[in-house]
């Protein structure tokens, strides 16, 4: 099932490279997916989400034993369903041809993305884990290069790749460290299960857990934007094109937290505990500092971008708690932050098409003239700073719970949290006045609307039922998850 | 049958070639290439029939791995005729002053006795069958490398070559006779016996050890030996670059493991020899990829690529040593490479394949000309996409597969003696790689195609077979390694 999922939107893509009409079939295939995705998640809730079900496994290679296996429990089928979602969304309010009057590589660039991570939201080998993630470098890199906005679009696809190409590699190099050292005495194996028990009854000793899991934490550190890596973040989803912005803020960058709680939490316990205080204090480099940058930020597009950055650092926050509630909170956060995200960035690209500047001194007072995005743009806004009834508050929440959770003193993890607090004041100030900015007050004289509104309205109201929903029942996620640290 | 006939079908091909060729009328000579493909085809076929494991008057031994090896040399032949098939028109220019094709028949014999030479190679196992094999093959290149006779790149490179080549072979002689002289022997396996001994001295044989090495960092360009490859590369039509950057760097590492094992698994020189790869990779992979960054020739940026994979590979060779062979988990060094060097074999002939087409239609090499390829050919510039997501090492490619395998030897191997560095090199190379060879991917999406090359491309369909059957085993064999693994 789960490889049916995988493997669709690879079809598609080929299908696409054969036949053209490339919205068409990427809508057809999304939309499949997603019904196929929204069927696995009522069974996962009927099942609990603590198995992994629908396995499917291909061997590939005997020794080390290596499979094309997929399989799906709680987490992963919470990821897989945020990128079926977001998917289905890029799809739609992506534009029928490329900016260069071509349809086919626009689309199958988006189909690839797409592929990519569901492959390695699927995949229960670490191998392939690894190797469906790496496989959306190339689609991104073209997008940004050739259908990307602004003059400097070129050196941004290059720092992209650069960053994300070091970032998985170091990871790799991690991730063989890790295995290599995870082996019992029968035939090596990458399957991520079988791993966990090998840690769980040989652990690594600590010294080299401490080291393996610096590199596989920096590896995965990079892709999610952790700071001081996050600077190809917020350039380069400002100058990508609305699809490969919301695919690859909303989910893709979502990899590398699974990575973590996937595979460096339960195999590095040690390794974990001994970088407790960088991890603390580079979270909070992603919350405070770049809130501030946020803040600083004059163009809507670049606003958007920090704030996506700005807000791993909660989901960081949630891994460090090392418990049970801590990770929950912040794999909802994962799925909560990649929907709106992905809602911001389609509000986003439409006001782009519409004004040709995201400029916020420029804009002004739109909200008389487009009341429909005015409107949305207040519930994301709203949904990404955090205010009840969105499930970013649901999940904020629970990560700040999983921060006191039998905390007896003050230890470091709480005054972090504490800090970290103040995050929400940080983001509450730029939305609100990114909000005033566009759809308040005047606007620039010579500012025009120069198109005819072509964003589609469901998909945006999607994502704004679907933030609601787990906003108000945010058990329908929660309950799914049984993190064991 | 026994396995060195199959050098003896390929040496009769090769004549029967020359045949054709001196009896044929004046006119297009593609059929003698057509002829060789044929012929190295069936010889390929061959491969799978000839009694294994054996060993012929202590010169020639047919064991798996040389199998696998000449596998890897016939097959790169056989793109190597297609290709020049493919090249015809430029080389006719460089050949002959009226445009004749008169001048191209040997052309396509030349490698089909190289060819020759260096699947001898891959069945050598004592320094003198080694020599006179890899010497057999060199001659071959010298002729090849200067074909087109009328070009001065072209001379240019046969020149450096053909200094530079007997250079090396001085060095590689003299440590032939340096070993020679303190070990009594010319057979490897002897030699490791003797080694074991203790009767020899250690210093003369380490010198031995690294004056060979010089001779073979030749042929397989590593660097500091790496100095002729960016200008012959450059300088020679588009198939002999292919020829030399493909068969002739797998014969090259094939005689290197065989030469190297016995002394890695000896303790009395493994430490030198180690501290020699060590170092030799180090430099290797930081000139080859940091070289490529600027590169605007095409030829010239797949030249210095070709270092950097030589970097790769020669990163593994350290992993030989006796004490870590043990403890490694997954595929052992030998194979690792040799999977490397398959892989290499697929990705970089389909981008040599690409790039003689390309050549041909807008004579010139520099990396402007694959502007637009995007539109001008789709079908290339896709088939190129892959074979350069392949050499960057792009997962669910052979490439990545290959380099997956080689790291993983690498860092275990760092685990186990503490060299961390050569894994550090070897991910800020692989990271500059990404950046110049996404670079070409970018000239043919992004870059628009100048006026006069905007019509579309032909490609004859021997070609396009060769180009979408290398596609699909550059993906199918990233994704299931073990139709290559199998073979090894």
């Amino acid at each position: 099932m789960i490889n049916i999922i995988v493997f669709i939107p690879i079809i598609a893509a080929l299908l696409i490279g054969f036949l053209g009409s490339g919205k068409k079939i990427s809508l057809l295939a999304s939309g499949t997916n997603l019904i196929l995705g929204v069927f696995i998640f009522f069974e996962l809730i009927k099942t609990g989400g603590k198995e992994i079900i629908y396995e499917s496994s291909f061997l590939i290679l005997e020794t080390p034993k290596l499979a094309l296996s997929f399989g799906v429990d709680g987490m992963s089928g919470i990821l897989i369903l945020l990128t079926l979602i977001v998917t289905f969304c890029a799809v739609q309010v992506s534009p029928e041809k490329g900016p260069d009057g071509k349809e086919k590589l626009f689309h199958i660039s988006s189909m690839l993305i797409s592929a990519g991570a569901l492959g390695a939201f699927g995949a229960t080998d670490m191998f392939f884990m690894f190797a469906f993630h790496e496989l959306a470098l190339i689609p991104t890199f073209l997008m940004i290069a050739i259908y990307g906005h602004g003059r400097d679009k070129v050196a941004i696809a290059w720092k992209i790749t650069i960053y994300l190409g070091l970032g998985s590699l170091v990871l790799l190099g991690g991730l063989i460290a890790l295995y290599s050292n995870l082996q019992g005495s029968g035939n090596p194996t990458f399957n991520i299960a079988e791993l966990t028990d090998l840690a769980q009854s040989h652990p690594i000793s600590d010294s080299l857990q401490k080291w393996i899991f610096l590199s596989v934490f920096l590896g995965f550190g990079i892709l999610v934007s952790l700071f001081p890596f996050h600077s190809w973040a917020a350039p380069a989803y400002a100058a990508a094109p609305t699809p490969t912005a919301m695919l690859h803020a909303g989910v893709l960058k979502k990899f590398g937290l699974y990575g973590i709680i996937r595979i460096a939490m339960p195999m590095l316990p040690e390794g974990l505990a001994s970088w407790h205080g960088l991890i603390l204090v580079l979270l909070l480099g992603n919350i405070l500092y770049v809130g501030f940058v946020t803040i600083a930020q004059s163009q809507l597009d670049k606003m958007l971008g920090n704030s996506s950055v700005m807000h791993m650092g909660y989901a960081f926050l949630g891994i460090a708690c090392v418990n049970e509630i801590g990770t929950n909170g912040a794999v909802f956060m994962m799925f909560a932050h990649g929907v709106s995200i992905a809602l911001l960035f389609a509000l986003c690209g439409s006001l782009r098409e519409r004004l040709n500047t995201l400029s916020l001194n420029r804009i002004g007072g739109l909200s008389g003239k487009v009341p429909f995005l005015a409107v949305t743009f207040g519930f994301a806004a709203f949904a990404s700073i955090g205010l009840p009834g969105f499930a970013n508050f649901a999940s904020e929440v629970t990560i700040l719970f999983g921060a006191f959770k039998e905390a007896q003193q003050i230890s470091s993890l709480q005054i972090t949290a504490i800090l970290a607090i103040w995050g929400v004041v940080i983001s509450a100030v730029y939305m609100l006045r990114a909000y005033r900015g566009v759809f308040q007050g005047e606007s620039d004289r010579s500012l025009t609307l120069v198109r005819k509104d072509s964003l589609p309205k469901s998909p945006i109201v999607i994502l704004i039922i679907i933030l609601m929903i787990t906003g108000f029942f945010p058990n329908i996620i929660l309950s799914l998850l049984h993190f064991k640290p | 049958m026994p396995a060195y006939l199959l050098e003896v079908i390929v040496l009769v091909l090769g004549f029967l070639m020359l045949g054709i060729e001196a009896f044929s009328r004046t006119g297009s000579r593609s059929r003698v290439a057509q002829f060789g493909v044929c012929g190295l085809l069936v010889v390929f076929l061959f491969l799978f029939v000839v009694d294994s494991d054996e060993s012929y008057w202590n010169v020639y031994h047919f064991d798996n791995l040389a199998a696998f090896y000449k596998g890897i040399i016939i097959l790169s032949t056989l793109m190597v005729l297609v290709m020049a098939r493919d090249f015809a028109p430029v080389l006719k220019r460089y050949t002959s002053d009226c445009n004749e094709s008169s001048g191209i028949g040997e052309y396509y014999c030349i490698p089909v006795f190289v060819c020759c030479g260096l699947m001898w190679m891959a069945s050598a196992k004592d320094l003198i069958t080694i020599f006179v094999s890899l010497e057999l093959a060199t001659i071959g290149f010298y002729v090849l490398v200067s074909f087109m006779r009328r070009n001065v790149g072209s001379l240019e490179a046969g020149v450096k070559y053909l200094i530079l080549g007997a250079l090396s072979t001085g060095f590689f002689v003299y440590g032939i006779a340096w070993m020679f002289g303190s070990t009594g022997t010319f057979e490897l396996n002897e030699i490791s016996k003797v080694i074991d001994s203790g009767v020899v001295e250690r210093a003369p044989v380490i010198f031995a050890i690294a004056l060979i090495i010089v001779g073979l960092g030749f042929k397989i360009a590593a660097v500091p030996f790496h100095i002729w490859v960016p200008d012959v590369y450059q300088g020679t039509s588009m198939p002999v670059t292919a020829y030399l950057s493909v068969a002739s760097k797998a014969a090259g590492f094939i005689v290197l493991l065989r030469v190297v094992e016995p002394f890695m698994k000896s303790s009395m020189t493994a430490g030198a020899c180690i501290l020699l790869f060590s170092v030799l990779a180090s430099m290797t992979l930081i000139f080859g990829n940091l070289a490529a960054i600027k590169q605007t020739n095409v030829k010239r940026l797949l030249a210095y690529s070709s270092i950097a994979h030589a970097g790769f590979l020669i990163m593994a060779i350290p992993a030989l040593e006796k004490n870590f062979s043990l403890t490694l988990q997954g595929p052992n060094p030998i194979q690792s490479i040799s999977f490397y060097l398959a892989g290499y074999l697929l990705m970089s002939m389909l981008c040599f394949l690409i790039l003689t087409i390309v050549r041909v239609s807008s004579d010139s090499e520099n990396l402007d000309s694959l502007s637009g390829l995007g539109s001008r050919s789709p079908l290339l510039a896709f088939s190129m996409t892959v074979g350069i997501a392949s050499l960057a090492g792009v997962p669910l490619t052979v490439g990545f597969f290959g380099k997956f395998l080689i790291f993983n030897v690498a860092i275990q191997y760092a685990m186990h003696s503490g060299y961390w560095f050569l894994v550090s090199f070897a991910i800020l190379g692989a990271t500059a790689g990404f950046y110049y060879y996404f670079k070409i991917i970018k000239v043919m999406y992004f870059n628009k195609p100048k006026d006069d090359e905007g019509e579309s491309i032909s490609v004859n369909p021997l070609s396009k077979f060769l180009i979408l059957s290398l596609v699909v085993l550059v993906i199918i064999s990233g994704v299931f390694p073990n139709l290559l693994m199998s073979f090894l």
